[in-house]
């Protein structure tokens, strides 16, 4: 990041408050907050959901979401006051002045048109180009990004074409007519985190190549790192502070800023396998597992011993969640078998004993979809209880008491309520009690702290290591995140494609040399240093990152 | 031109140029055409038509009033939960409710509410209306007024036996082809399909001209013919909670399938269902009234809506109104029950967002 | 494009076996009467003589699978049997009712499945005005009617009140076309109010389901204007869902006709077969229900392929 000299101002944001509209009234979510953007410059906004980045984000084109609207302060975009700007005004702007990039560009593109048809309507509605004109400038703006055959992708569905290119693609849309100013919101958050590397070199390059100012929302700090010249953080809708990234990834000034960086700092010592002959409570042997026709599992084996974290790695598609649904039966694999305790289970889990089922729980992802929002809260907790230890009446109240106080939620507050009255940290530890009422000694964790925000995803990890000391748990650990597996595994097994690539102790995976596909993966995890992109792209070339790196 | 020509104009252009001047742009758009409706019709079906409007506009308005005082009424006599969800419903609803309530009371109490008995012969055939007889008589000479109060028990109450069947068969169905899933779920999936293809009104009077019409036969026809309906709805929404990981979480835990029916899967299926008895009965009604206009549905001599549309039929080329009571009756209920279920459809809708 | 002809194809043989199986399902509904057509037609005539003699007439000394068959294979070449009541060939019967209600049902068609879209798009695109709302009462309300209540308001105010159209719709061989339309007007108007309310509301149904979606987001995020979001973003989007109302409308007007024509004494297709159930002329019934079936069975196959073919998807596989 070359020290850039003052330029004009283009974006200048004052006491910007937003208002959205539940439960019949007006609420203020966003409460005052000011930015001003020079030509070039790029902005970090960062924060966690319910920040408020996004709706700031759009405010900047002067579009406000339905059921949101902009209730006070000032956007002024090069001089043009937008919120008491006509719609047809406003309409002039967006797209040729400008633009934006979604989270998800596999929904954001329109399925019935080709990218191309979409690249240049911008263009040709205001009038810039010709057709052919803003075609080929399509297919220029492809090669820029670094798309395989720029001169007909273009000419393909959306569907046809990946995540990760098509969110390259709507970067190139985005620069159709030049604008002046892209936001770009969340344009990786839904990518794997090798895909992830070369649409932010891309982004970088070309929003350097055309001096265009950015507004960048993230939650990834160490994404921010490496895109934006200055950061902003906000928190509920509240602006915390904003300096320049150097000095915010050195200097935070705020205790959350602070506290955001504190996130990836929990860890707890490895253990070691028990010695000897010790029978793992779960092992996976050779199993094969199909969906249909498509083979989805092969010769998959591992083994997780008590007391133990064993973390599953890789990507979407992978097959972590599918060895998953092997081990509690739900998918019986087409070959191999599962050991639980040195005993064969029954491939499905209909065939499976009380017993054999109540050891082995789960917990999900989505509380949201893993609490039934119909059924109280100490009936989520005391069912399990019930259907396997036969508690009722006072014994079961105590029961359920002993699980909240467990997860650390006072008894006597959540004992009645609903799920969707609870936040999602909350729930998250109401699956874990459900899971922990059957008093089992494996539980599988698939993706359990991926949906939540940093802070409360790091007290999930915390209790989950407290109860495993305390209960002497083995867990399987699915997730797809590097600093995640950091913090909790004892073991690691790294999986693509269906296949086991690698295994064995956390601090020997973590340390060279690797297999290519785990060095891969493991240098293409953001860090914080906001060299970090411009090192691994010198390290590796640019064309040898994600999807076109060679393995 | 008369007096009431030139007040009617002068009152819409008056409450248009008030709209506009007060910036309700859509009131304005609305009282403008109204106007510019109003000097076609007035061209072509002169005074009377113009009446006609005045008239419409009356009743309207006082079906606007009389609804916003029912909804009010329910507000203040229903429990706070209850009472937060009525404030949001919009008027159309609140009119629909107080139809429905009507309707109930009327079939409900008929015998005490109906001046006559259904089949009494009181006066002449057709007879105009006069003191004792509020709508004149039918083409026996029965008390019209008194009938329809019994159509509403006879029509209304056979049509809600039909739907109560085809909705229990189709739900109990469809909640446990989306539990078991597999071959029983394909099975039943193509007899539903095989059942829809073929269209209700014709299906209904195949089946009739074979097994006559009898009530029971006709409840439990119509029953078949709606329940596939039923079944794929549920059979829908179950479907969707099915894949939930909750359901997983169960089903892993042991329990059997009436656990996770009436435990995990009725509970969050409520509001799509009892919107969807709603429509159900209303195709139910409009079939059953079908049926009885062709002579088919209910015999006579009990009271039904449908077939007392079919016996005046001939008054309508003299330019009385009478068929169309009994029609209009049908109509008003459906389309009460269609406003009620637009809310709730509404409602389910708003609150997934 | 293979793969999409492959799926058009499994989904015509499982056209052709639905309306086996319905076929079936006619034939059988009539053997299961109490004591078999013979006695149910003679009724209180039967004496045992004529009992025979019908059974005779009507092959039933065969067994159910034969008569079966030959019934089918009939009924594929045109030839439905001898009606019961009249000793007419059930194809003669039929033939010129049948013109007569796609006749009409050509005539409602043709006027309301544009207006229904075009109006359906343009209720989207003022969504949560006023226009919006009386317009959903106005289609809810004539949905809800039953088609009698609007056939004989129609002819109350069109016909009799003001002798602007014809209340019965008798029609002969000579007329001219602007004459039959006038004389069908009543009936078509009737039909048309029913299917343009259901296809409008659909169609708006369809459209603003898409208005959530981010590319539509992103459409307006580049400046499209709003007719153009919708024109252009959500309606090739919401075809497969239209055209599939359009078919089931469609399939309602030749169907649906029965009241229609008996309100207005229409010599088609529904009221022979009103005739004929009240008549117990099981041929007559037969035929018809199997012609119907089989309208909205090609209907429903016809929007199932429309709407493989304007599947982005599956039109440009991967």
């Amino acid at each position: 990041m070359a020290e850039k000299p003052e330029k004009s101002v283009l974006l200048d944001i004052k006491d910007l408050r937003i208002e959205g509209y539940s439960d019949e009234k007006w609420i203020e979510i966003v409460h005052g907050v000011s930015l001003t953007l020079r030509r070039g410059e790029v902005l970090g906004l960062i924060g966690e959901s319910g920040a408020g980045k996004s709706t700031i984000g759009l405010a900047a084109m002067g579009y406000a979401r339905d059921g949101c609207r902009i209730s006070g302060g000032s956007v002024e975009f090069d001089g043009m006051e937008l919120t008491t700007s006509t719609e047809a005004e406003l309409r002039v702007l967006r797209g040729s002045r400008i633009a934006y990039v979604a989270q998800s560009a596999a929904a954001s593109f329109n399925p019935a048109h080709t990218l191309i048809e979409q690249h240049v309507e911008a263009p040709l509605h205001y009038r810039m180009r010709k057709r052919t004109e803003a075609q080929e400038d399509a297919m220029e703006l492809y090669e820029r990004l670094r798309l395989p055959n720029p001169q007909e992708i273009g000419f393909r569905y959306p569907h046809q074409v990946s995540g990760g290119q098509l969110q390259r693609a709507m970067t190139a849309m985005a620069m159709a007519c030049r604008p002046d100013l892209i936001i770009f919101d969340e344009p990786t958050t839904a990518l794997d985190v090798t895909t992830q590397i070369e649409v932010l070199a891309a982004i970088r390059d070309i929003v350097d190549q055309f001096d265009t100012a950015a507004i960048y929302i993230t939650h990834d700090l160490a994404v921010v790192a490496q895109m934006a010249d200055k950061i902003k953080v906000l928190l509920k809708g509240d602006e915390v502070e904003e300096s320049s990234t150097i000095e915010m990834l050195e200097h935070p000034k705020e205790e959350y800023t602070r506290s955001l960086w504190a996130v990836r700092s929990f860890k707890r010592p490895q253990k070691a396998r028990p010695g000897g002959d010790a029978v793992p409570v779960v092992s996976v042997q050779h199993v094969d597992a199909a969906y249909g026709q498509t083979k989805v599992l092969d010769d998959v084996s591992f083994d997780i011993h008590a007391g133990m974290t064993v973390a599953v790695v890789g990507e979407s598609g992978s097959g972590k969640s599918t060895t998953a649904r092997c081990i509690t039966g739900l998918l019986p694999p087409t070959a191999g078998k599962i050991l639980f305790n040195g005993e064969e289970l029954p491939p499905s889990y209909r065939n499976r004993t009380k017993d054999q089922l109540r050891q082995a729980q789960m917990i999900y992802q989505m509380a949201d979809t893993a609490l039934n929002p119909k059924v109280k809260i100490h009936e989520i907790i005391g069912r399990p209880a019930q259907f396997y230890s036969g508690l009722s009446g006072a014994a079961l109240k105590a029961r359920v008491d002993e699980l909240l106080d467990l997860i650390e939620l006072e008894p006597s507050q959540y004992y009645n309520r609903y799920p969707p009255e609870l936040s999602g940290g909350q729930k998250q530890r109401i699956g874990i009690a459900r899971a922990l009422a059957a008093d089992p000694t494996f539980i599988i964790c698939d993706e359990v702290t991926s949906a939540l925000d940093q802070l409360v995803a790091e007290g999930i990890l915390k209790l989950l290591d407290k109860l495993q000391r305390e209960l002497d748990l083995a867990y399987m650990f699915i997730t797809h995140d590097l600093a995640t597996v950091r913090a909790i595994a004892d073991e690691v097994v790294v999986m693509r494609r269906g296949k086991v690539v690698e295994q064995g102790p956390k601090d020997e995976m973590f340390t060279p040399p690797h297999h290519p596909y785990t060095d891969l993966l493991l240098s293409s995890v953001p860090e914080m240093d906001p060299n970090w992109l411009s090192t691994v792209l010198e390290e590796r070339g640019v064309d040898n990152v994600g999807e076109a790196a060679n393995i | 031109m008369n007096y009431f020509v030139i007040g009617y104009y002068a009152l819409l252009i008056g409450a248009s140029c008030l709209a506009a001047f007060y910036g309700r742009r859509s009131i304005f758009m609305l009282l403008f055409s109204l106007t510019l409706v109003s000097f076609v019709v007035g061209i072509v079906g002169g005074e009377s038509a113009l009446w006609t409007i005045t008239l419409c506009a009356g009743a309207l308005a006082l079906s606007a009033g009389t609804a916003y005082a029912f909804r009010e009424f329910l507000v203040n006599i229903s429990g706070r939960e209850t009472a937060k969800a009525l404030k949001t419903a919009p008027l159309t609803a609140a009119f629909g409710m107080f139809v429905i309530f009507t309707y109930a009371v009327m079939g409900i109490f008929a015998p005490v509410i109906a001046p006559h008995g259904e089949a009494e012969v009181i006066s002449s055939a057709f007879a105009p209306p006069d003191d004792t007889m509020l709508l004149g008589a039918d083409q026996l000479g029965r008390d019209m007024f008194s009938r329809i109060i019994y159509g509403a028990r006879n029509t209304v109450g056979l049509a809600l036996c039909a739907t109560l069947l085809a909705f229990f068969m189709g739900a109990f169905a469809g909640l446990l082809a989306a539990t078991k899933g597999g071959n029983l779920d394909q099975v039943m999936g193509r007899i539903a399909d095989v059942i829809m293809s073929i269209p209700s009104l014709i299906f209904a009077l195949l089946l009739l001209s074979i097994f006559g019409t009898n009530l029971i036969v006709l409840v439990i026809i119509v029953a078949i013919i709606y329940s596939p309906r039923v079944f794929r709805l549920t059979r829908a929404v179950a479907g969707n909670i099915v894949v939930m990981d909750y359901i997983e979480a169960a089903r892993l835990r042991g329990e059997g399938d009436l656990y996770l029916i009436r435990k995990e899967i009725l509970p969050n299926s409520t509001a799509p269902l009892i919107a969807e008895f709603g429509l159900e009965f209303c195709f139910v009604f409009l079939l059953i009234a079908g049926l009885s206009f062709l002579g088919l549905g209910i015999q006579p001599p009990t009271a039904d809506w449908g077939s007392m549309v079919r016996e005046n039929a001939t008054l309508i080329s003299f330019g009385e109104i009478t068929p169309l009571i009994p029609a209009g009756a049908i109509a008003l209920l459906t389309v009460a029950v269609n406003f009620v279920v637009d809310w709730m459809l509404w409602r389910s809708a708003g609150l997934k967002e | 494009m293979g793969d999409v002809l492959a799926i058009i194809l499994k989904r015509l043989a499982l056209g052709v076996v639905t309306l086996l199986v319905i076929s079936v399902l006619i034939f059988s509904a009539v053997e299961m009467l109490p004591g078999d057509v013979a006695e149910a037609v003679l009724g209180q005539s039967a004496t045992p003589e004529n009992v025979a003699a019908m059974r005779e007439k009507l092959g039933l000394d065969q067994p159910a699978p034969v008569r079966y068959l030959s019934w089918l294979s009939g009924a594929v070449t045109g030839d439905f049997g001898v009606s019961l009541t009249s000793d007419e060939r059930v194809a003669e019967k039929i033939g010129p009712r049948l013109v007569s209600t796609l006749f009409l049902a050509t005539y409602a068609a043709v006027i309301a499945v544009p207006l229904a879209i075009v109006l359906g798009v343009l209720v989207a695109l003022l969504r949560n005005t006023v226009f919006d709302r009386v317009a959903n009462v106005l289609t809810l309300t004539s949905i809800s009617s039953p088609e009698f209540f609007l056939g004989y308001i129609l002819i109350l105010y069109l016909a009799v009140k003001a002798p602007l159209f014809p209340a019965i719709a008798s029609l002969s061989k000579d007329m001219s076309l602007p004459e039959l339309l006038h004389r069908t007007f009543l009936p078509a108007l009737t039909m048309v109010l029913v299917v343009t309310a259901h296809m409008m509301r659909m169609t708006r149904a369809a459209i603003i389901n898409l208005l959530a979606s981010p590319y539509i987001e992103m459409a307006r995020l580049k400046g499209a204007p709003a007719w153009k979001v919708i024109v252009r973003h959500a309606l090739p989007n919401a075809w497969a869902p239209i055209i599939n109302v359009v078919a089931l409308n469609l399939a309602y007007l030749i169907t649906g006709v029965v009241l229609v024509e008996v309100v207005f004494v229409y010599p088609g297709i529904g009221q022979l077969l009103v005739d004929a159930v009240s008549k117990r002329d099981f041929p007559v019934v037969q035929a018809v229900c199997l012609i119907f079936a089989a309208t909205f069975i090609l209907l429903n196959l016809a929007a199932d392929i429309g709407a493989i073919l304007t599947n982005p998807r599956l039109r440009h596989p991967k």
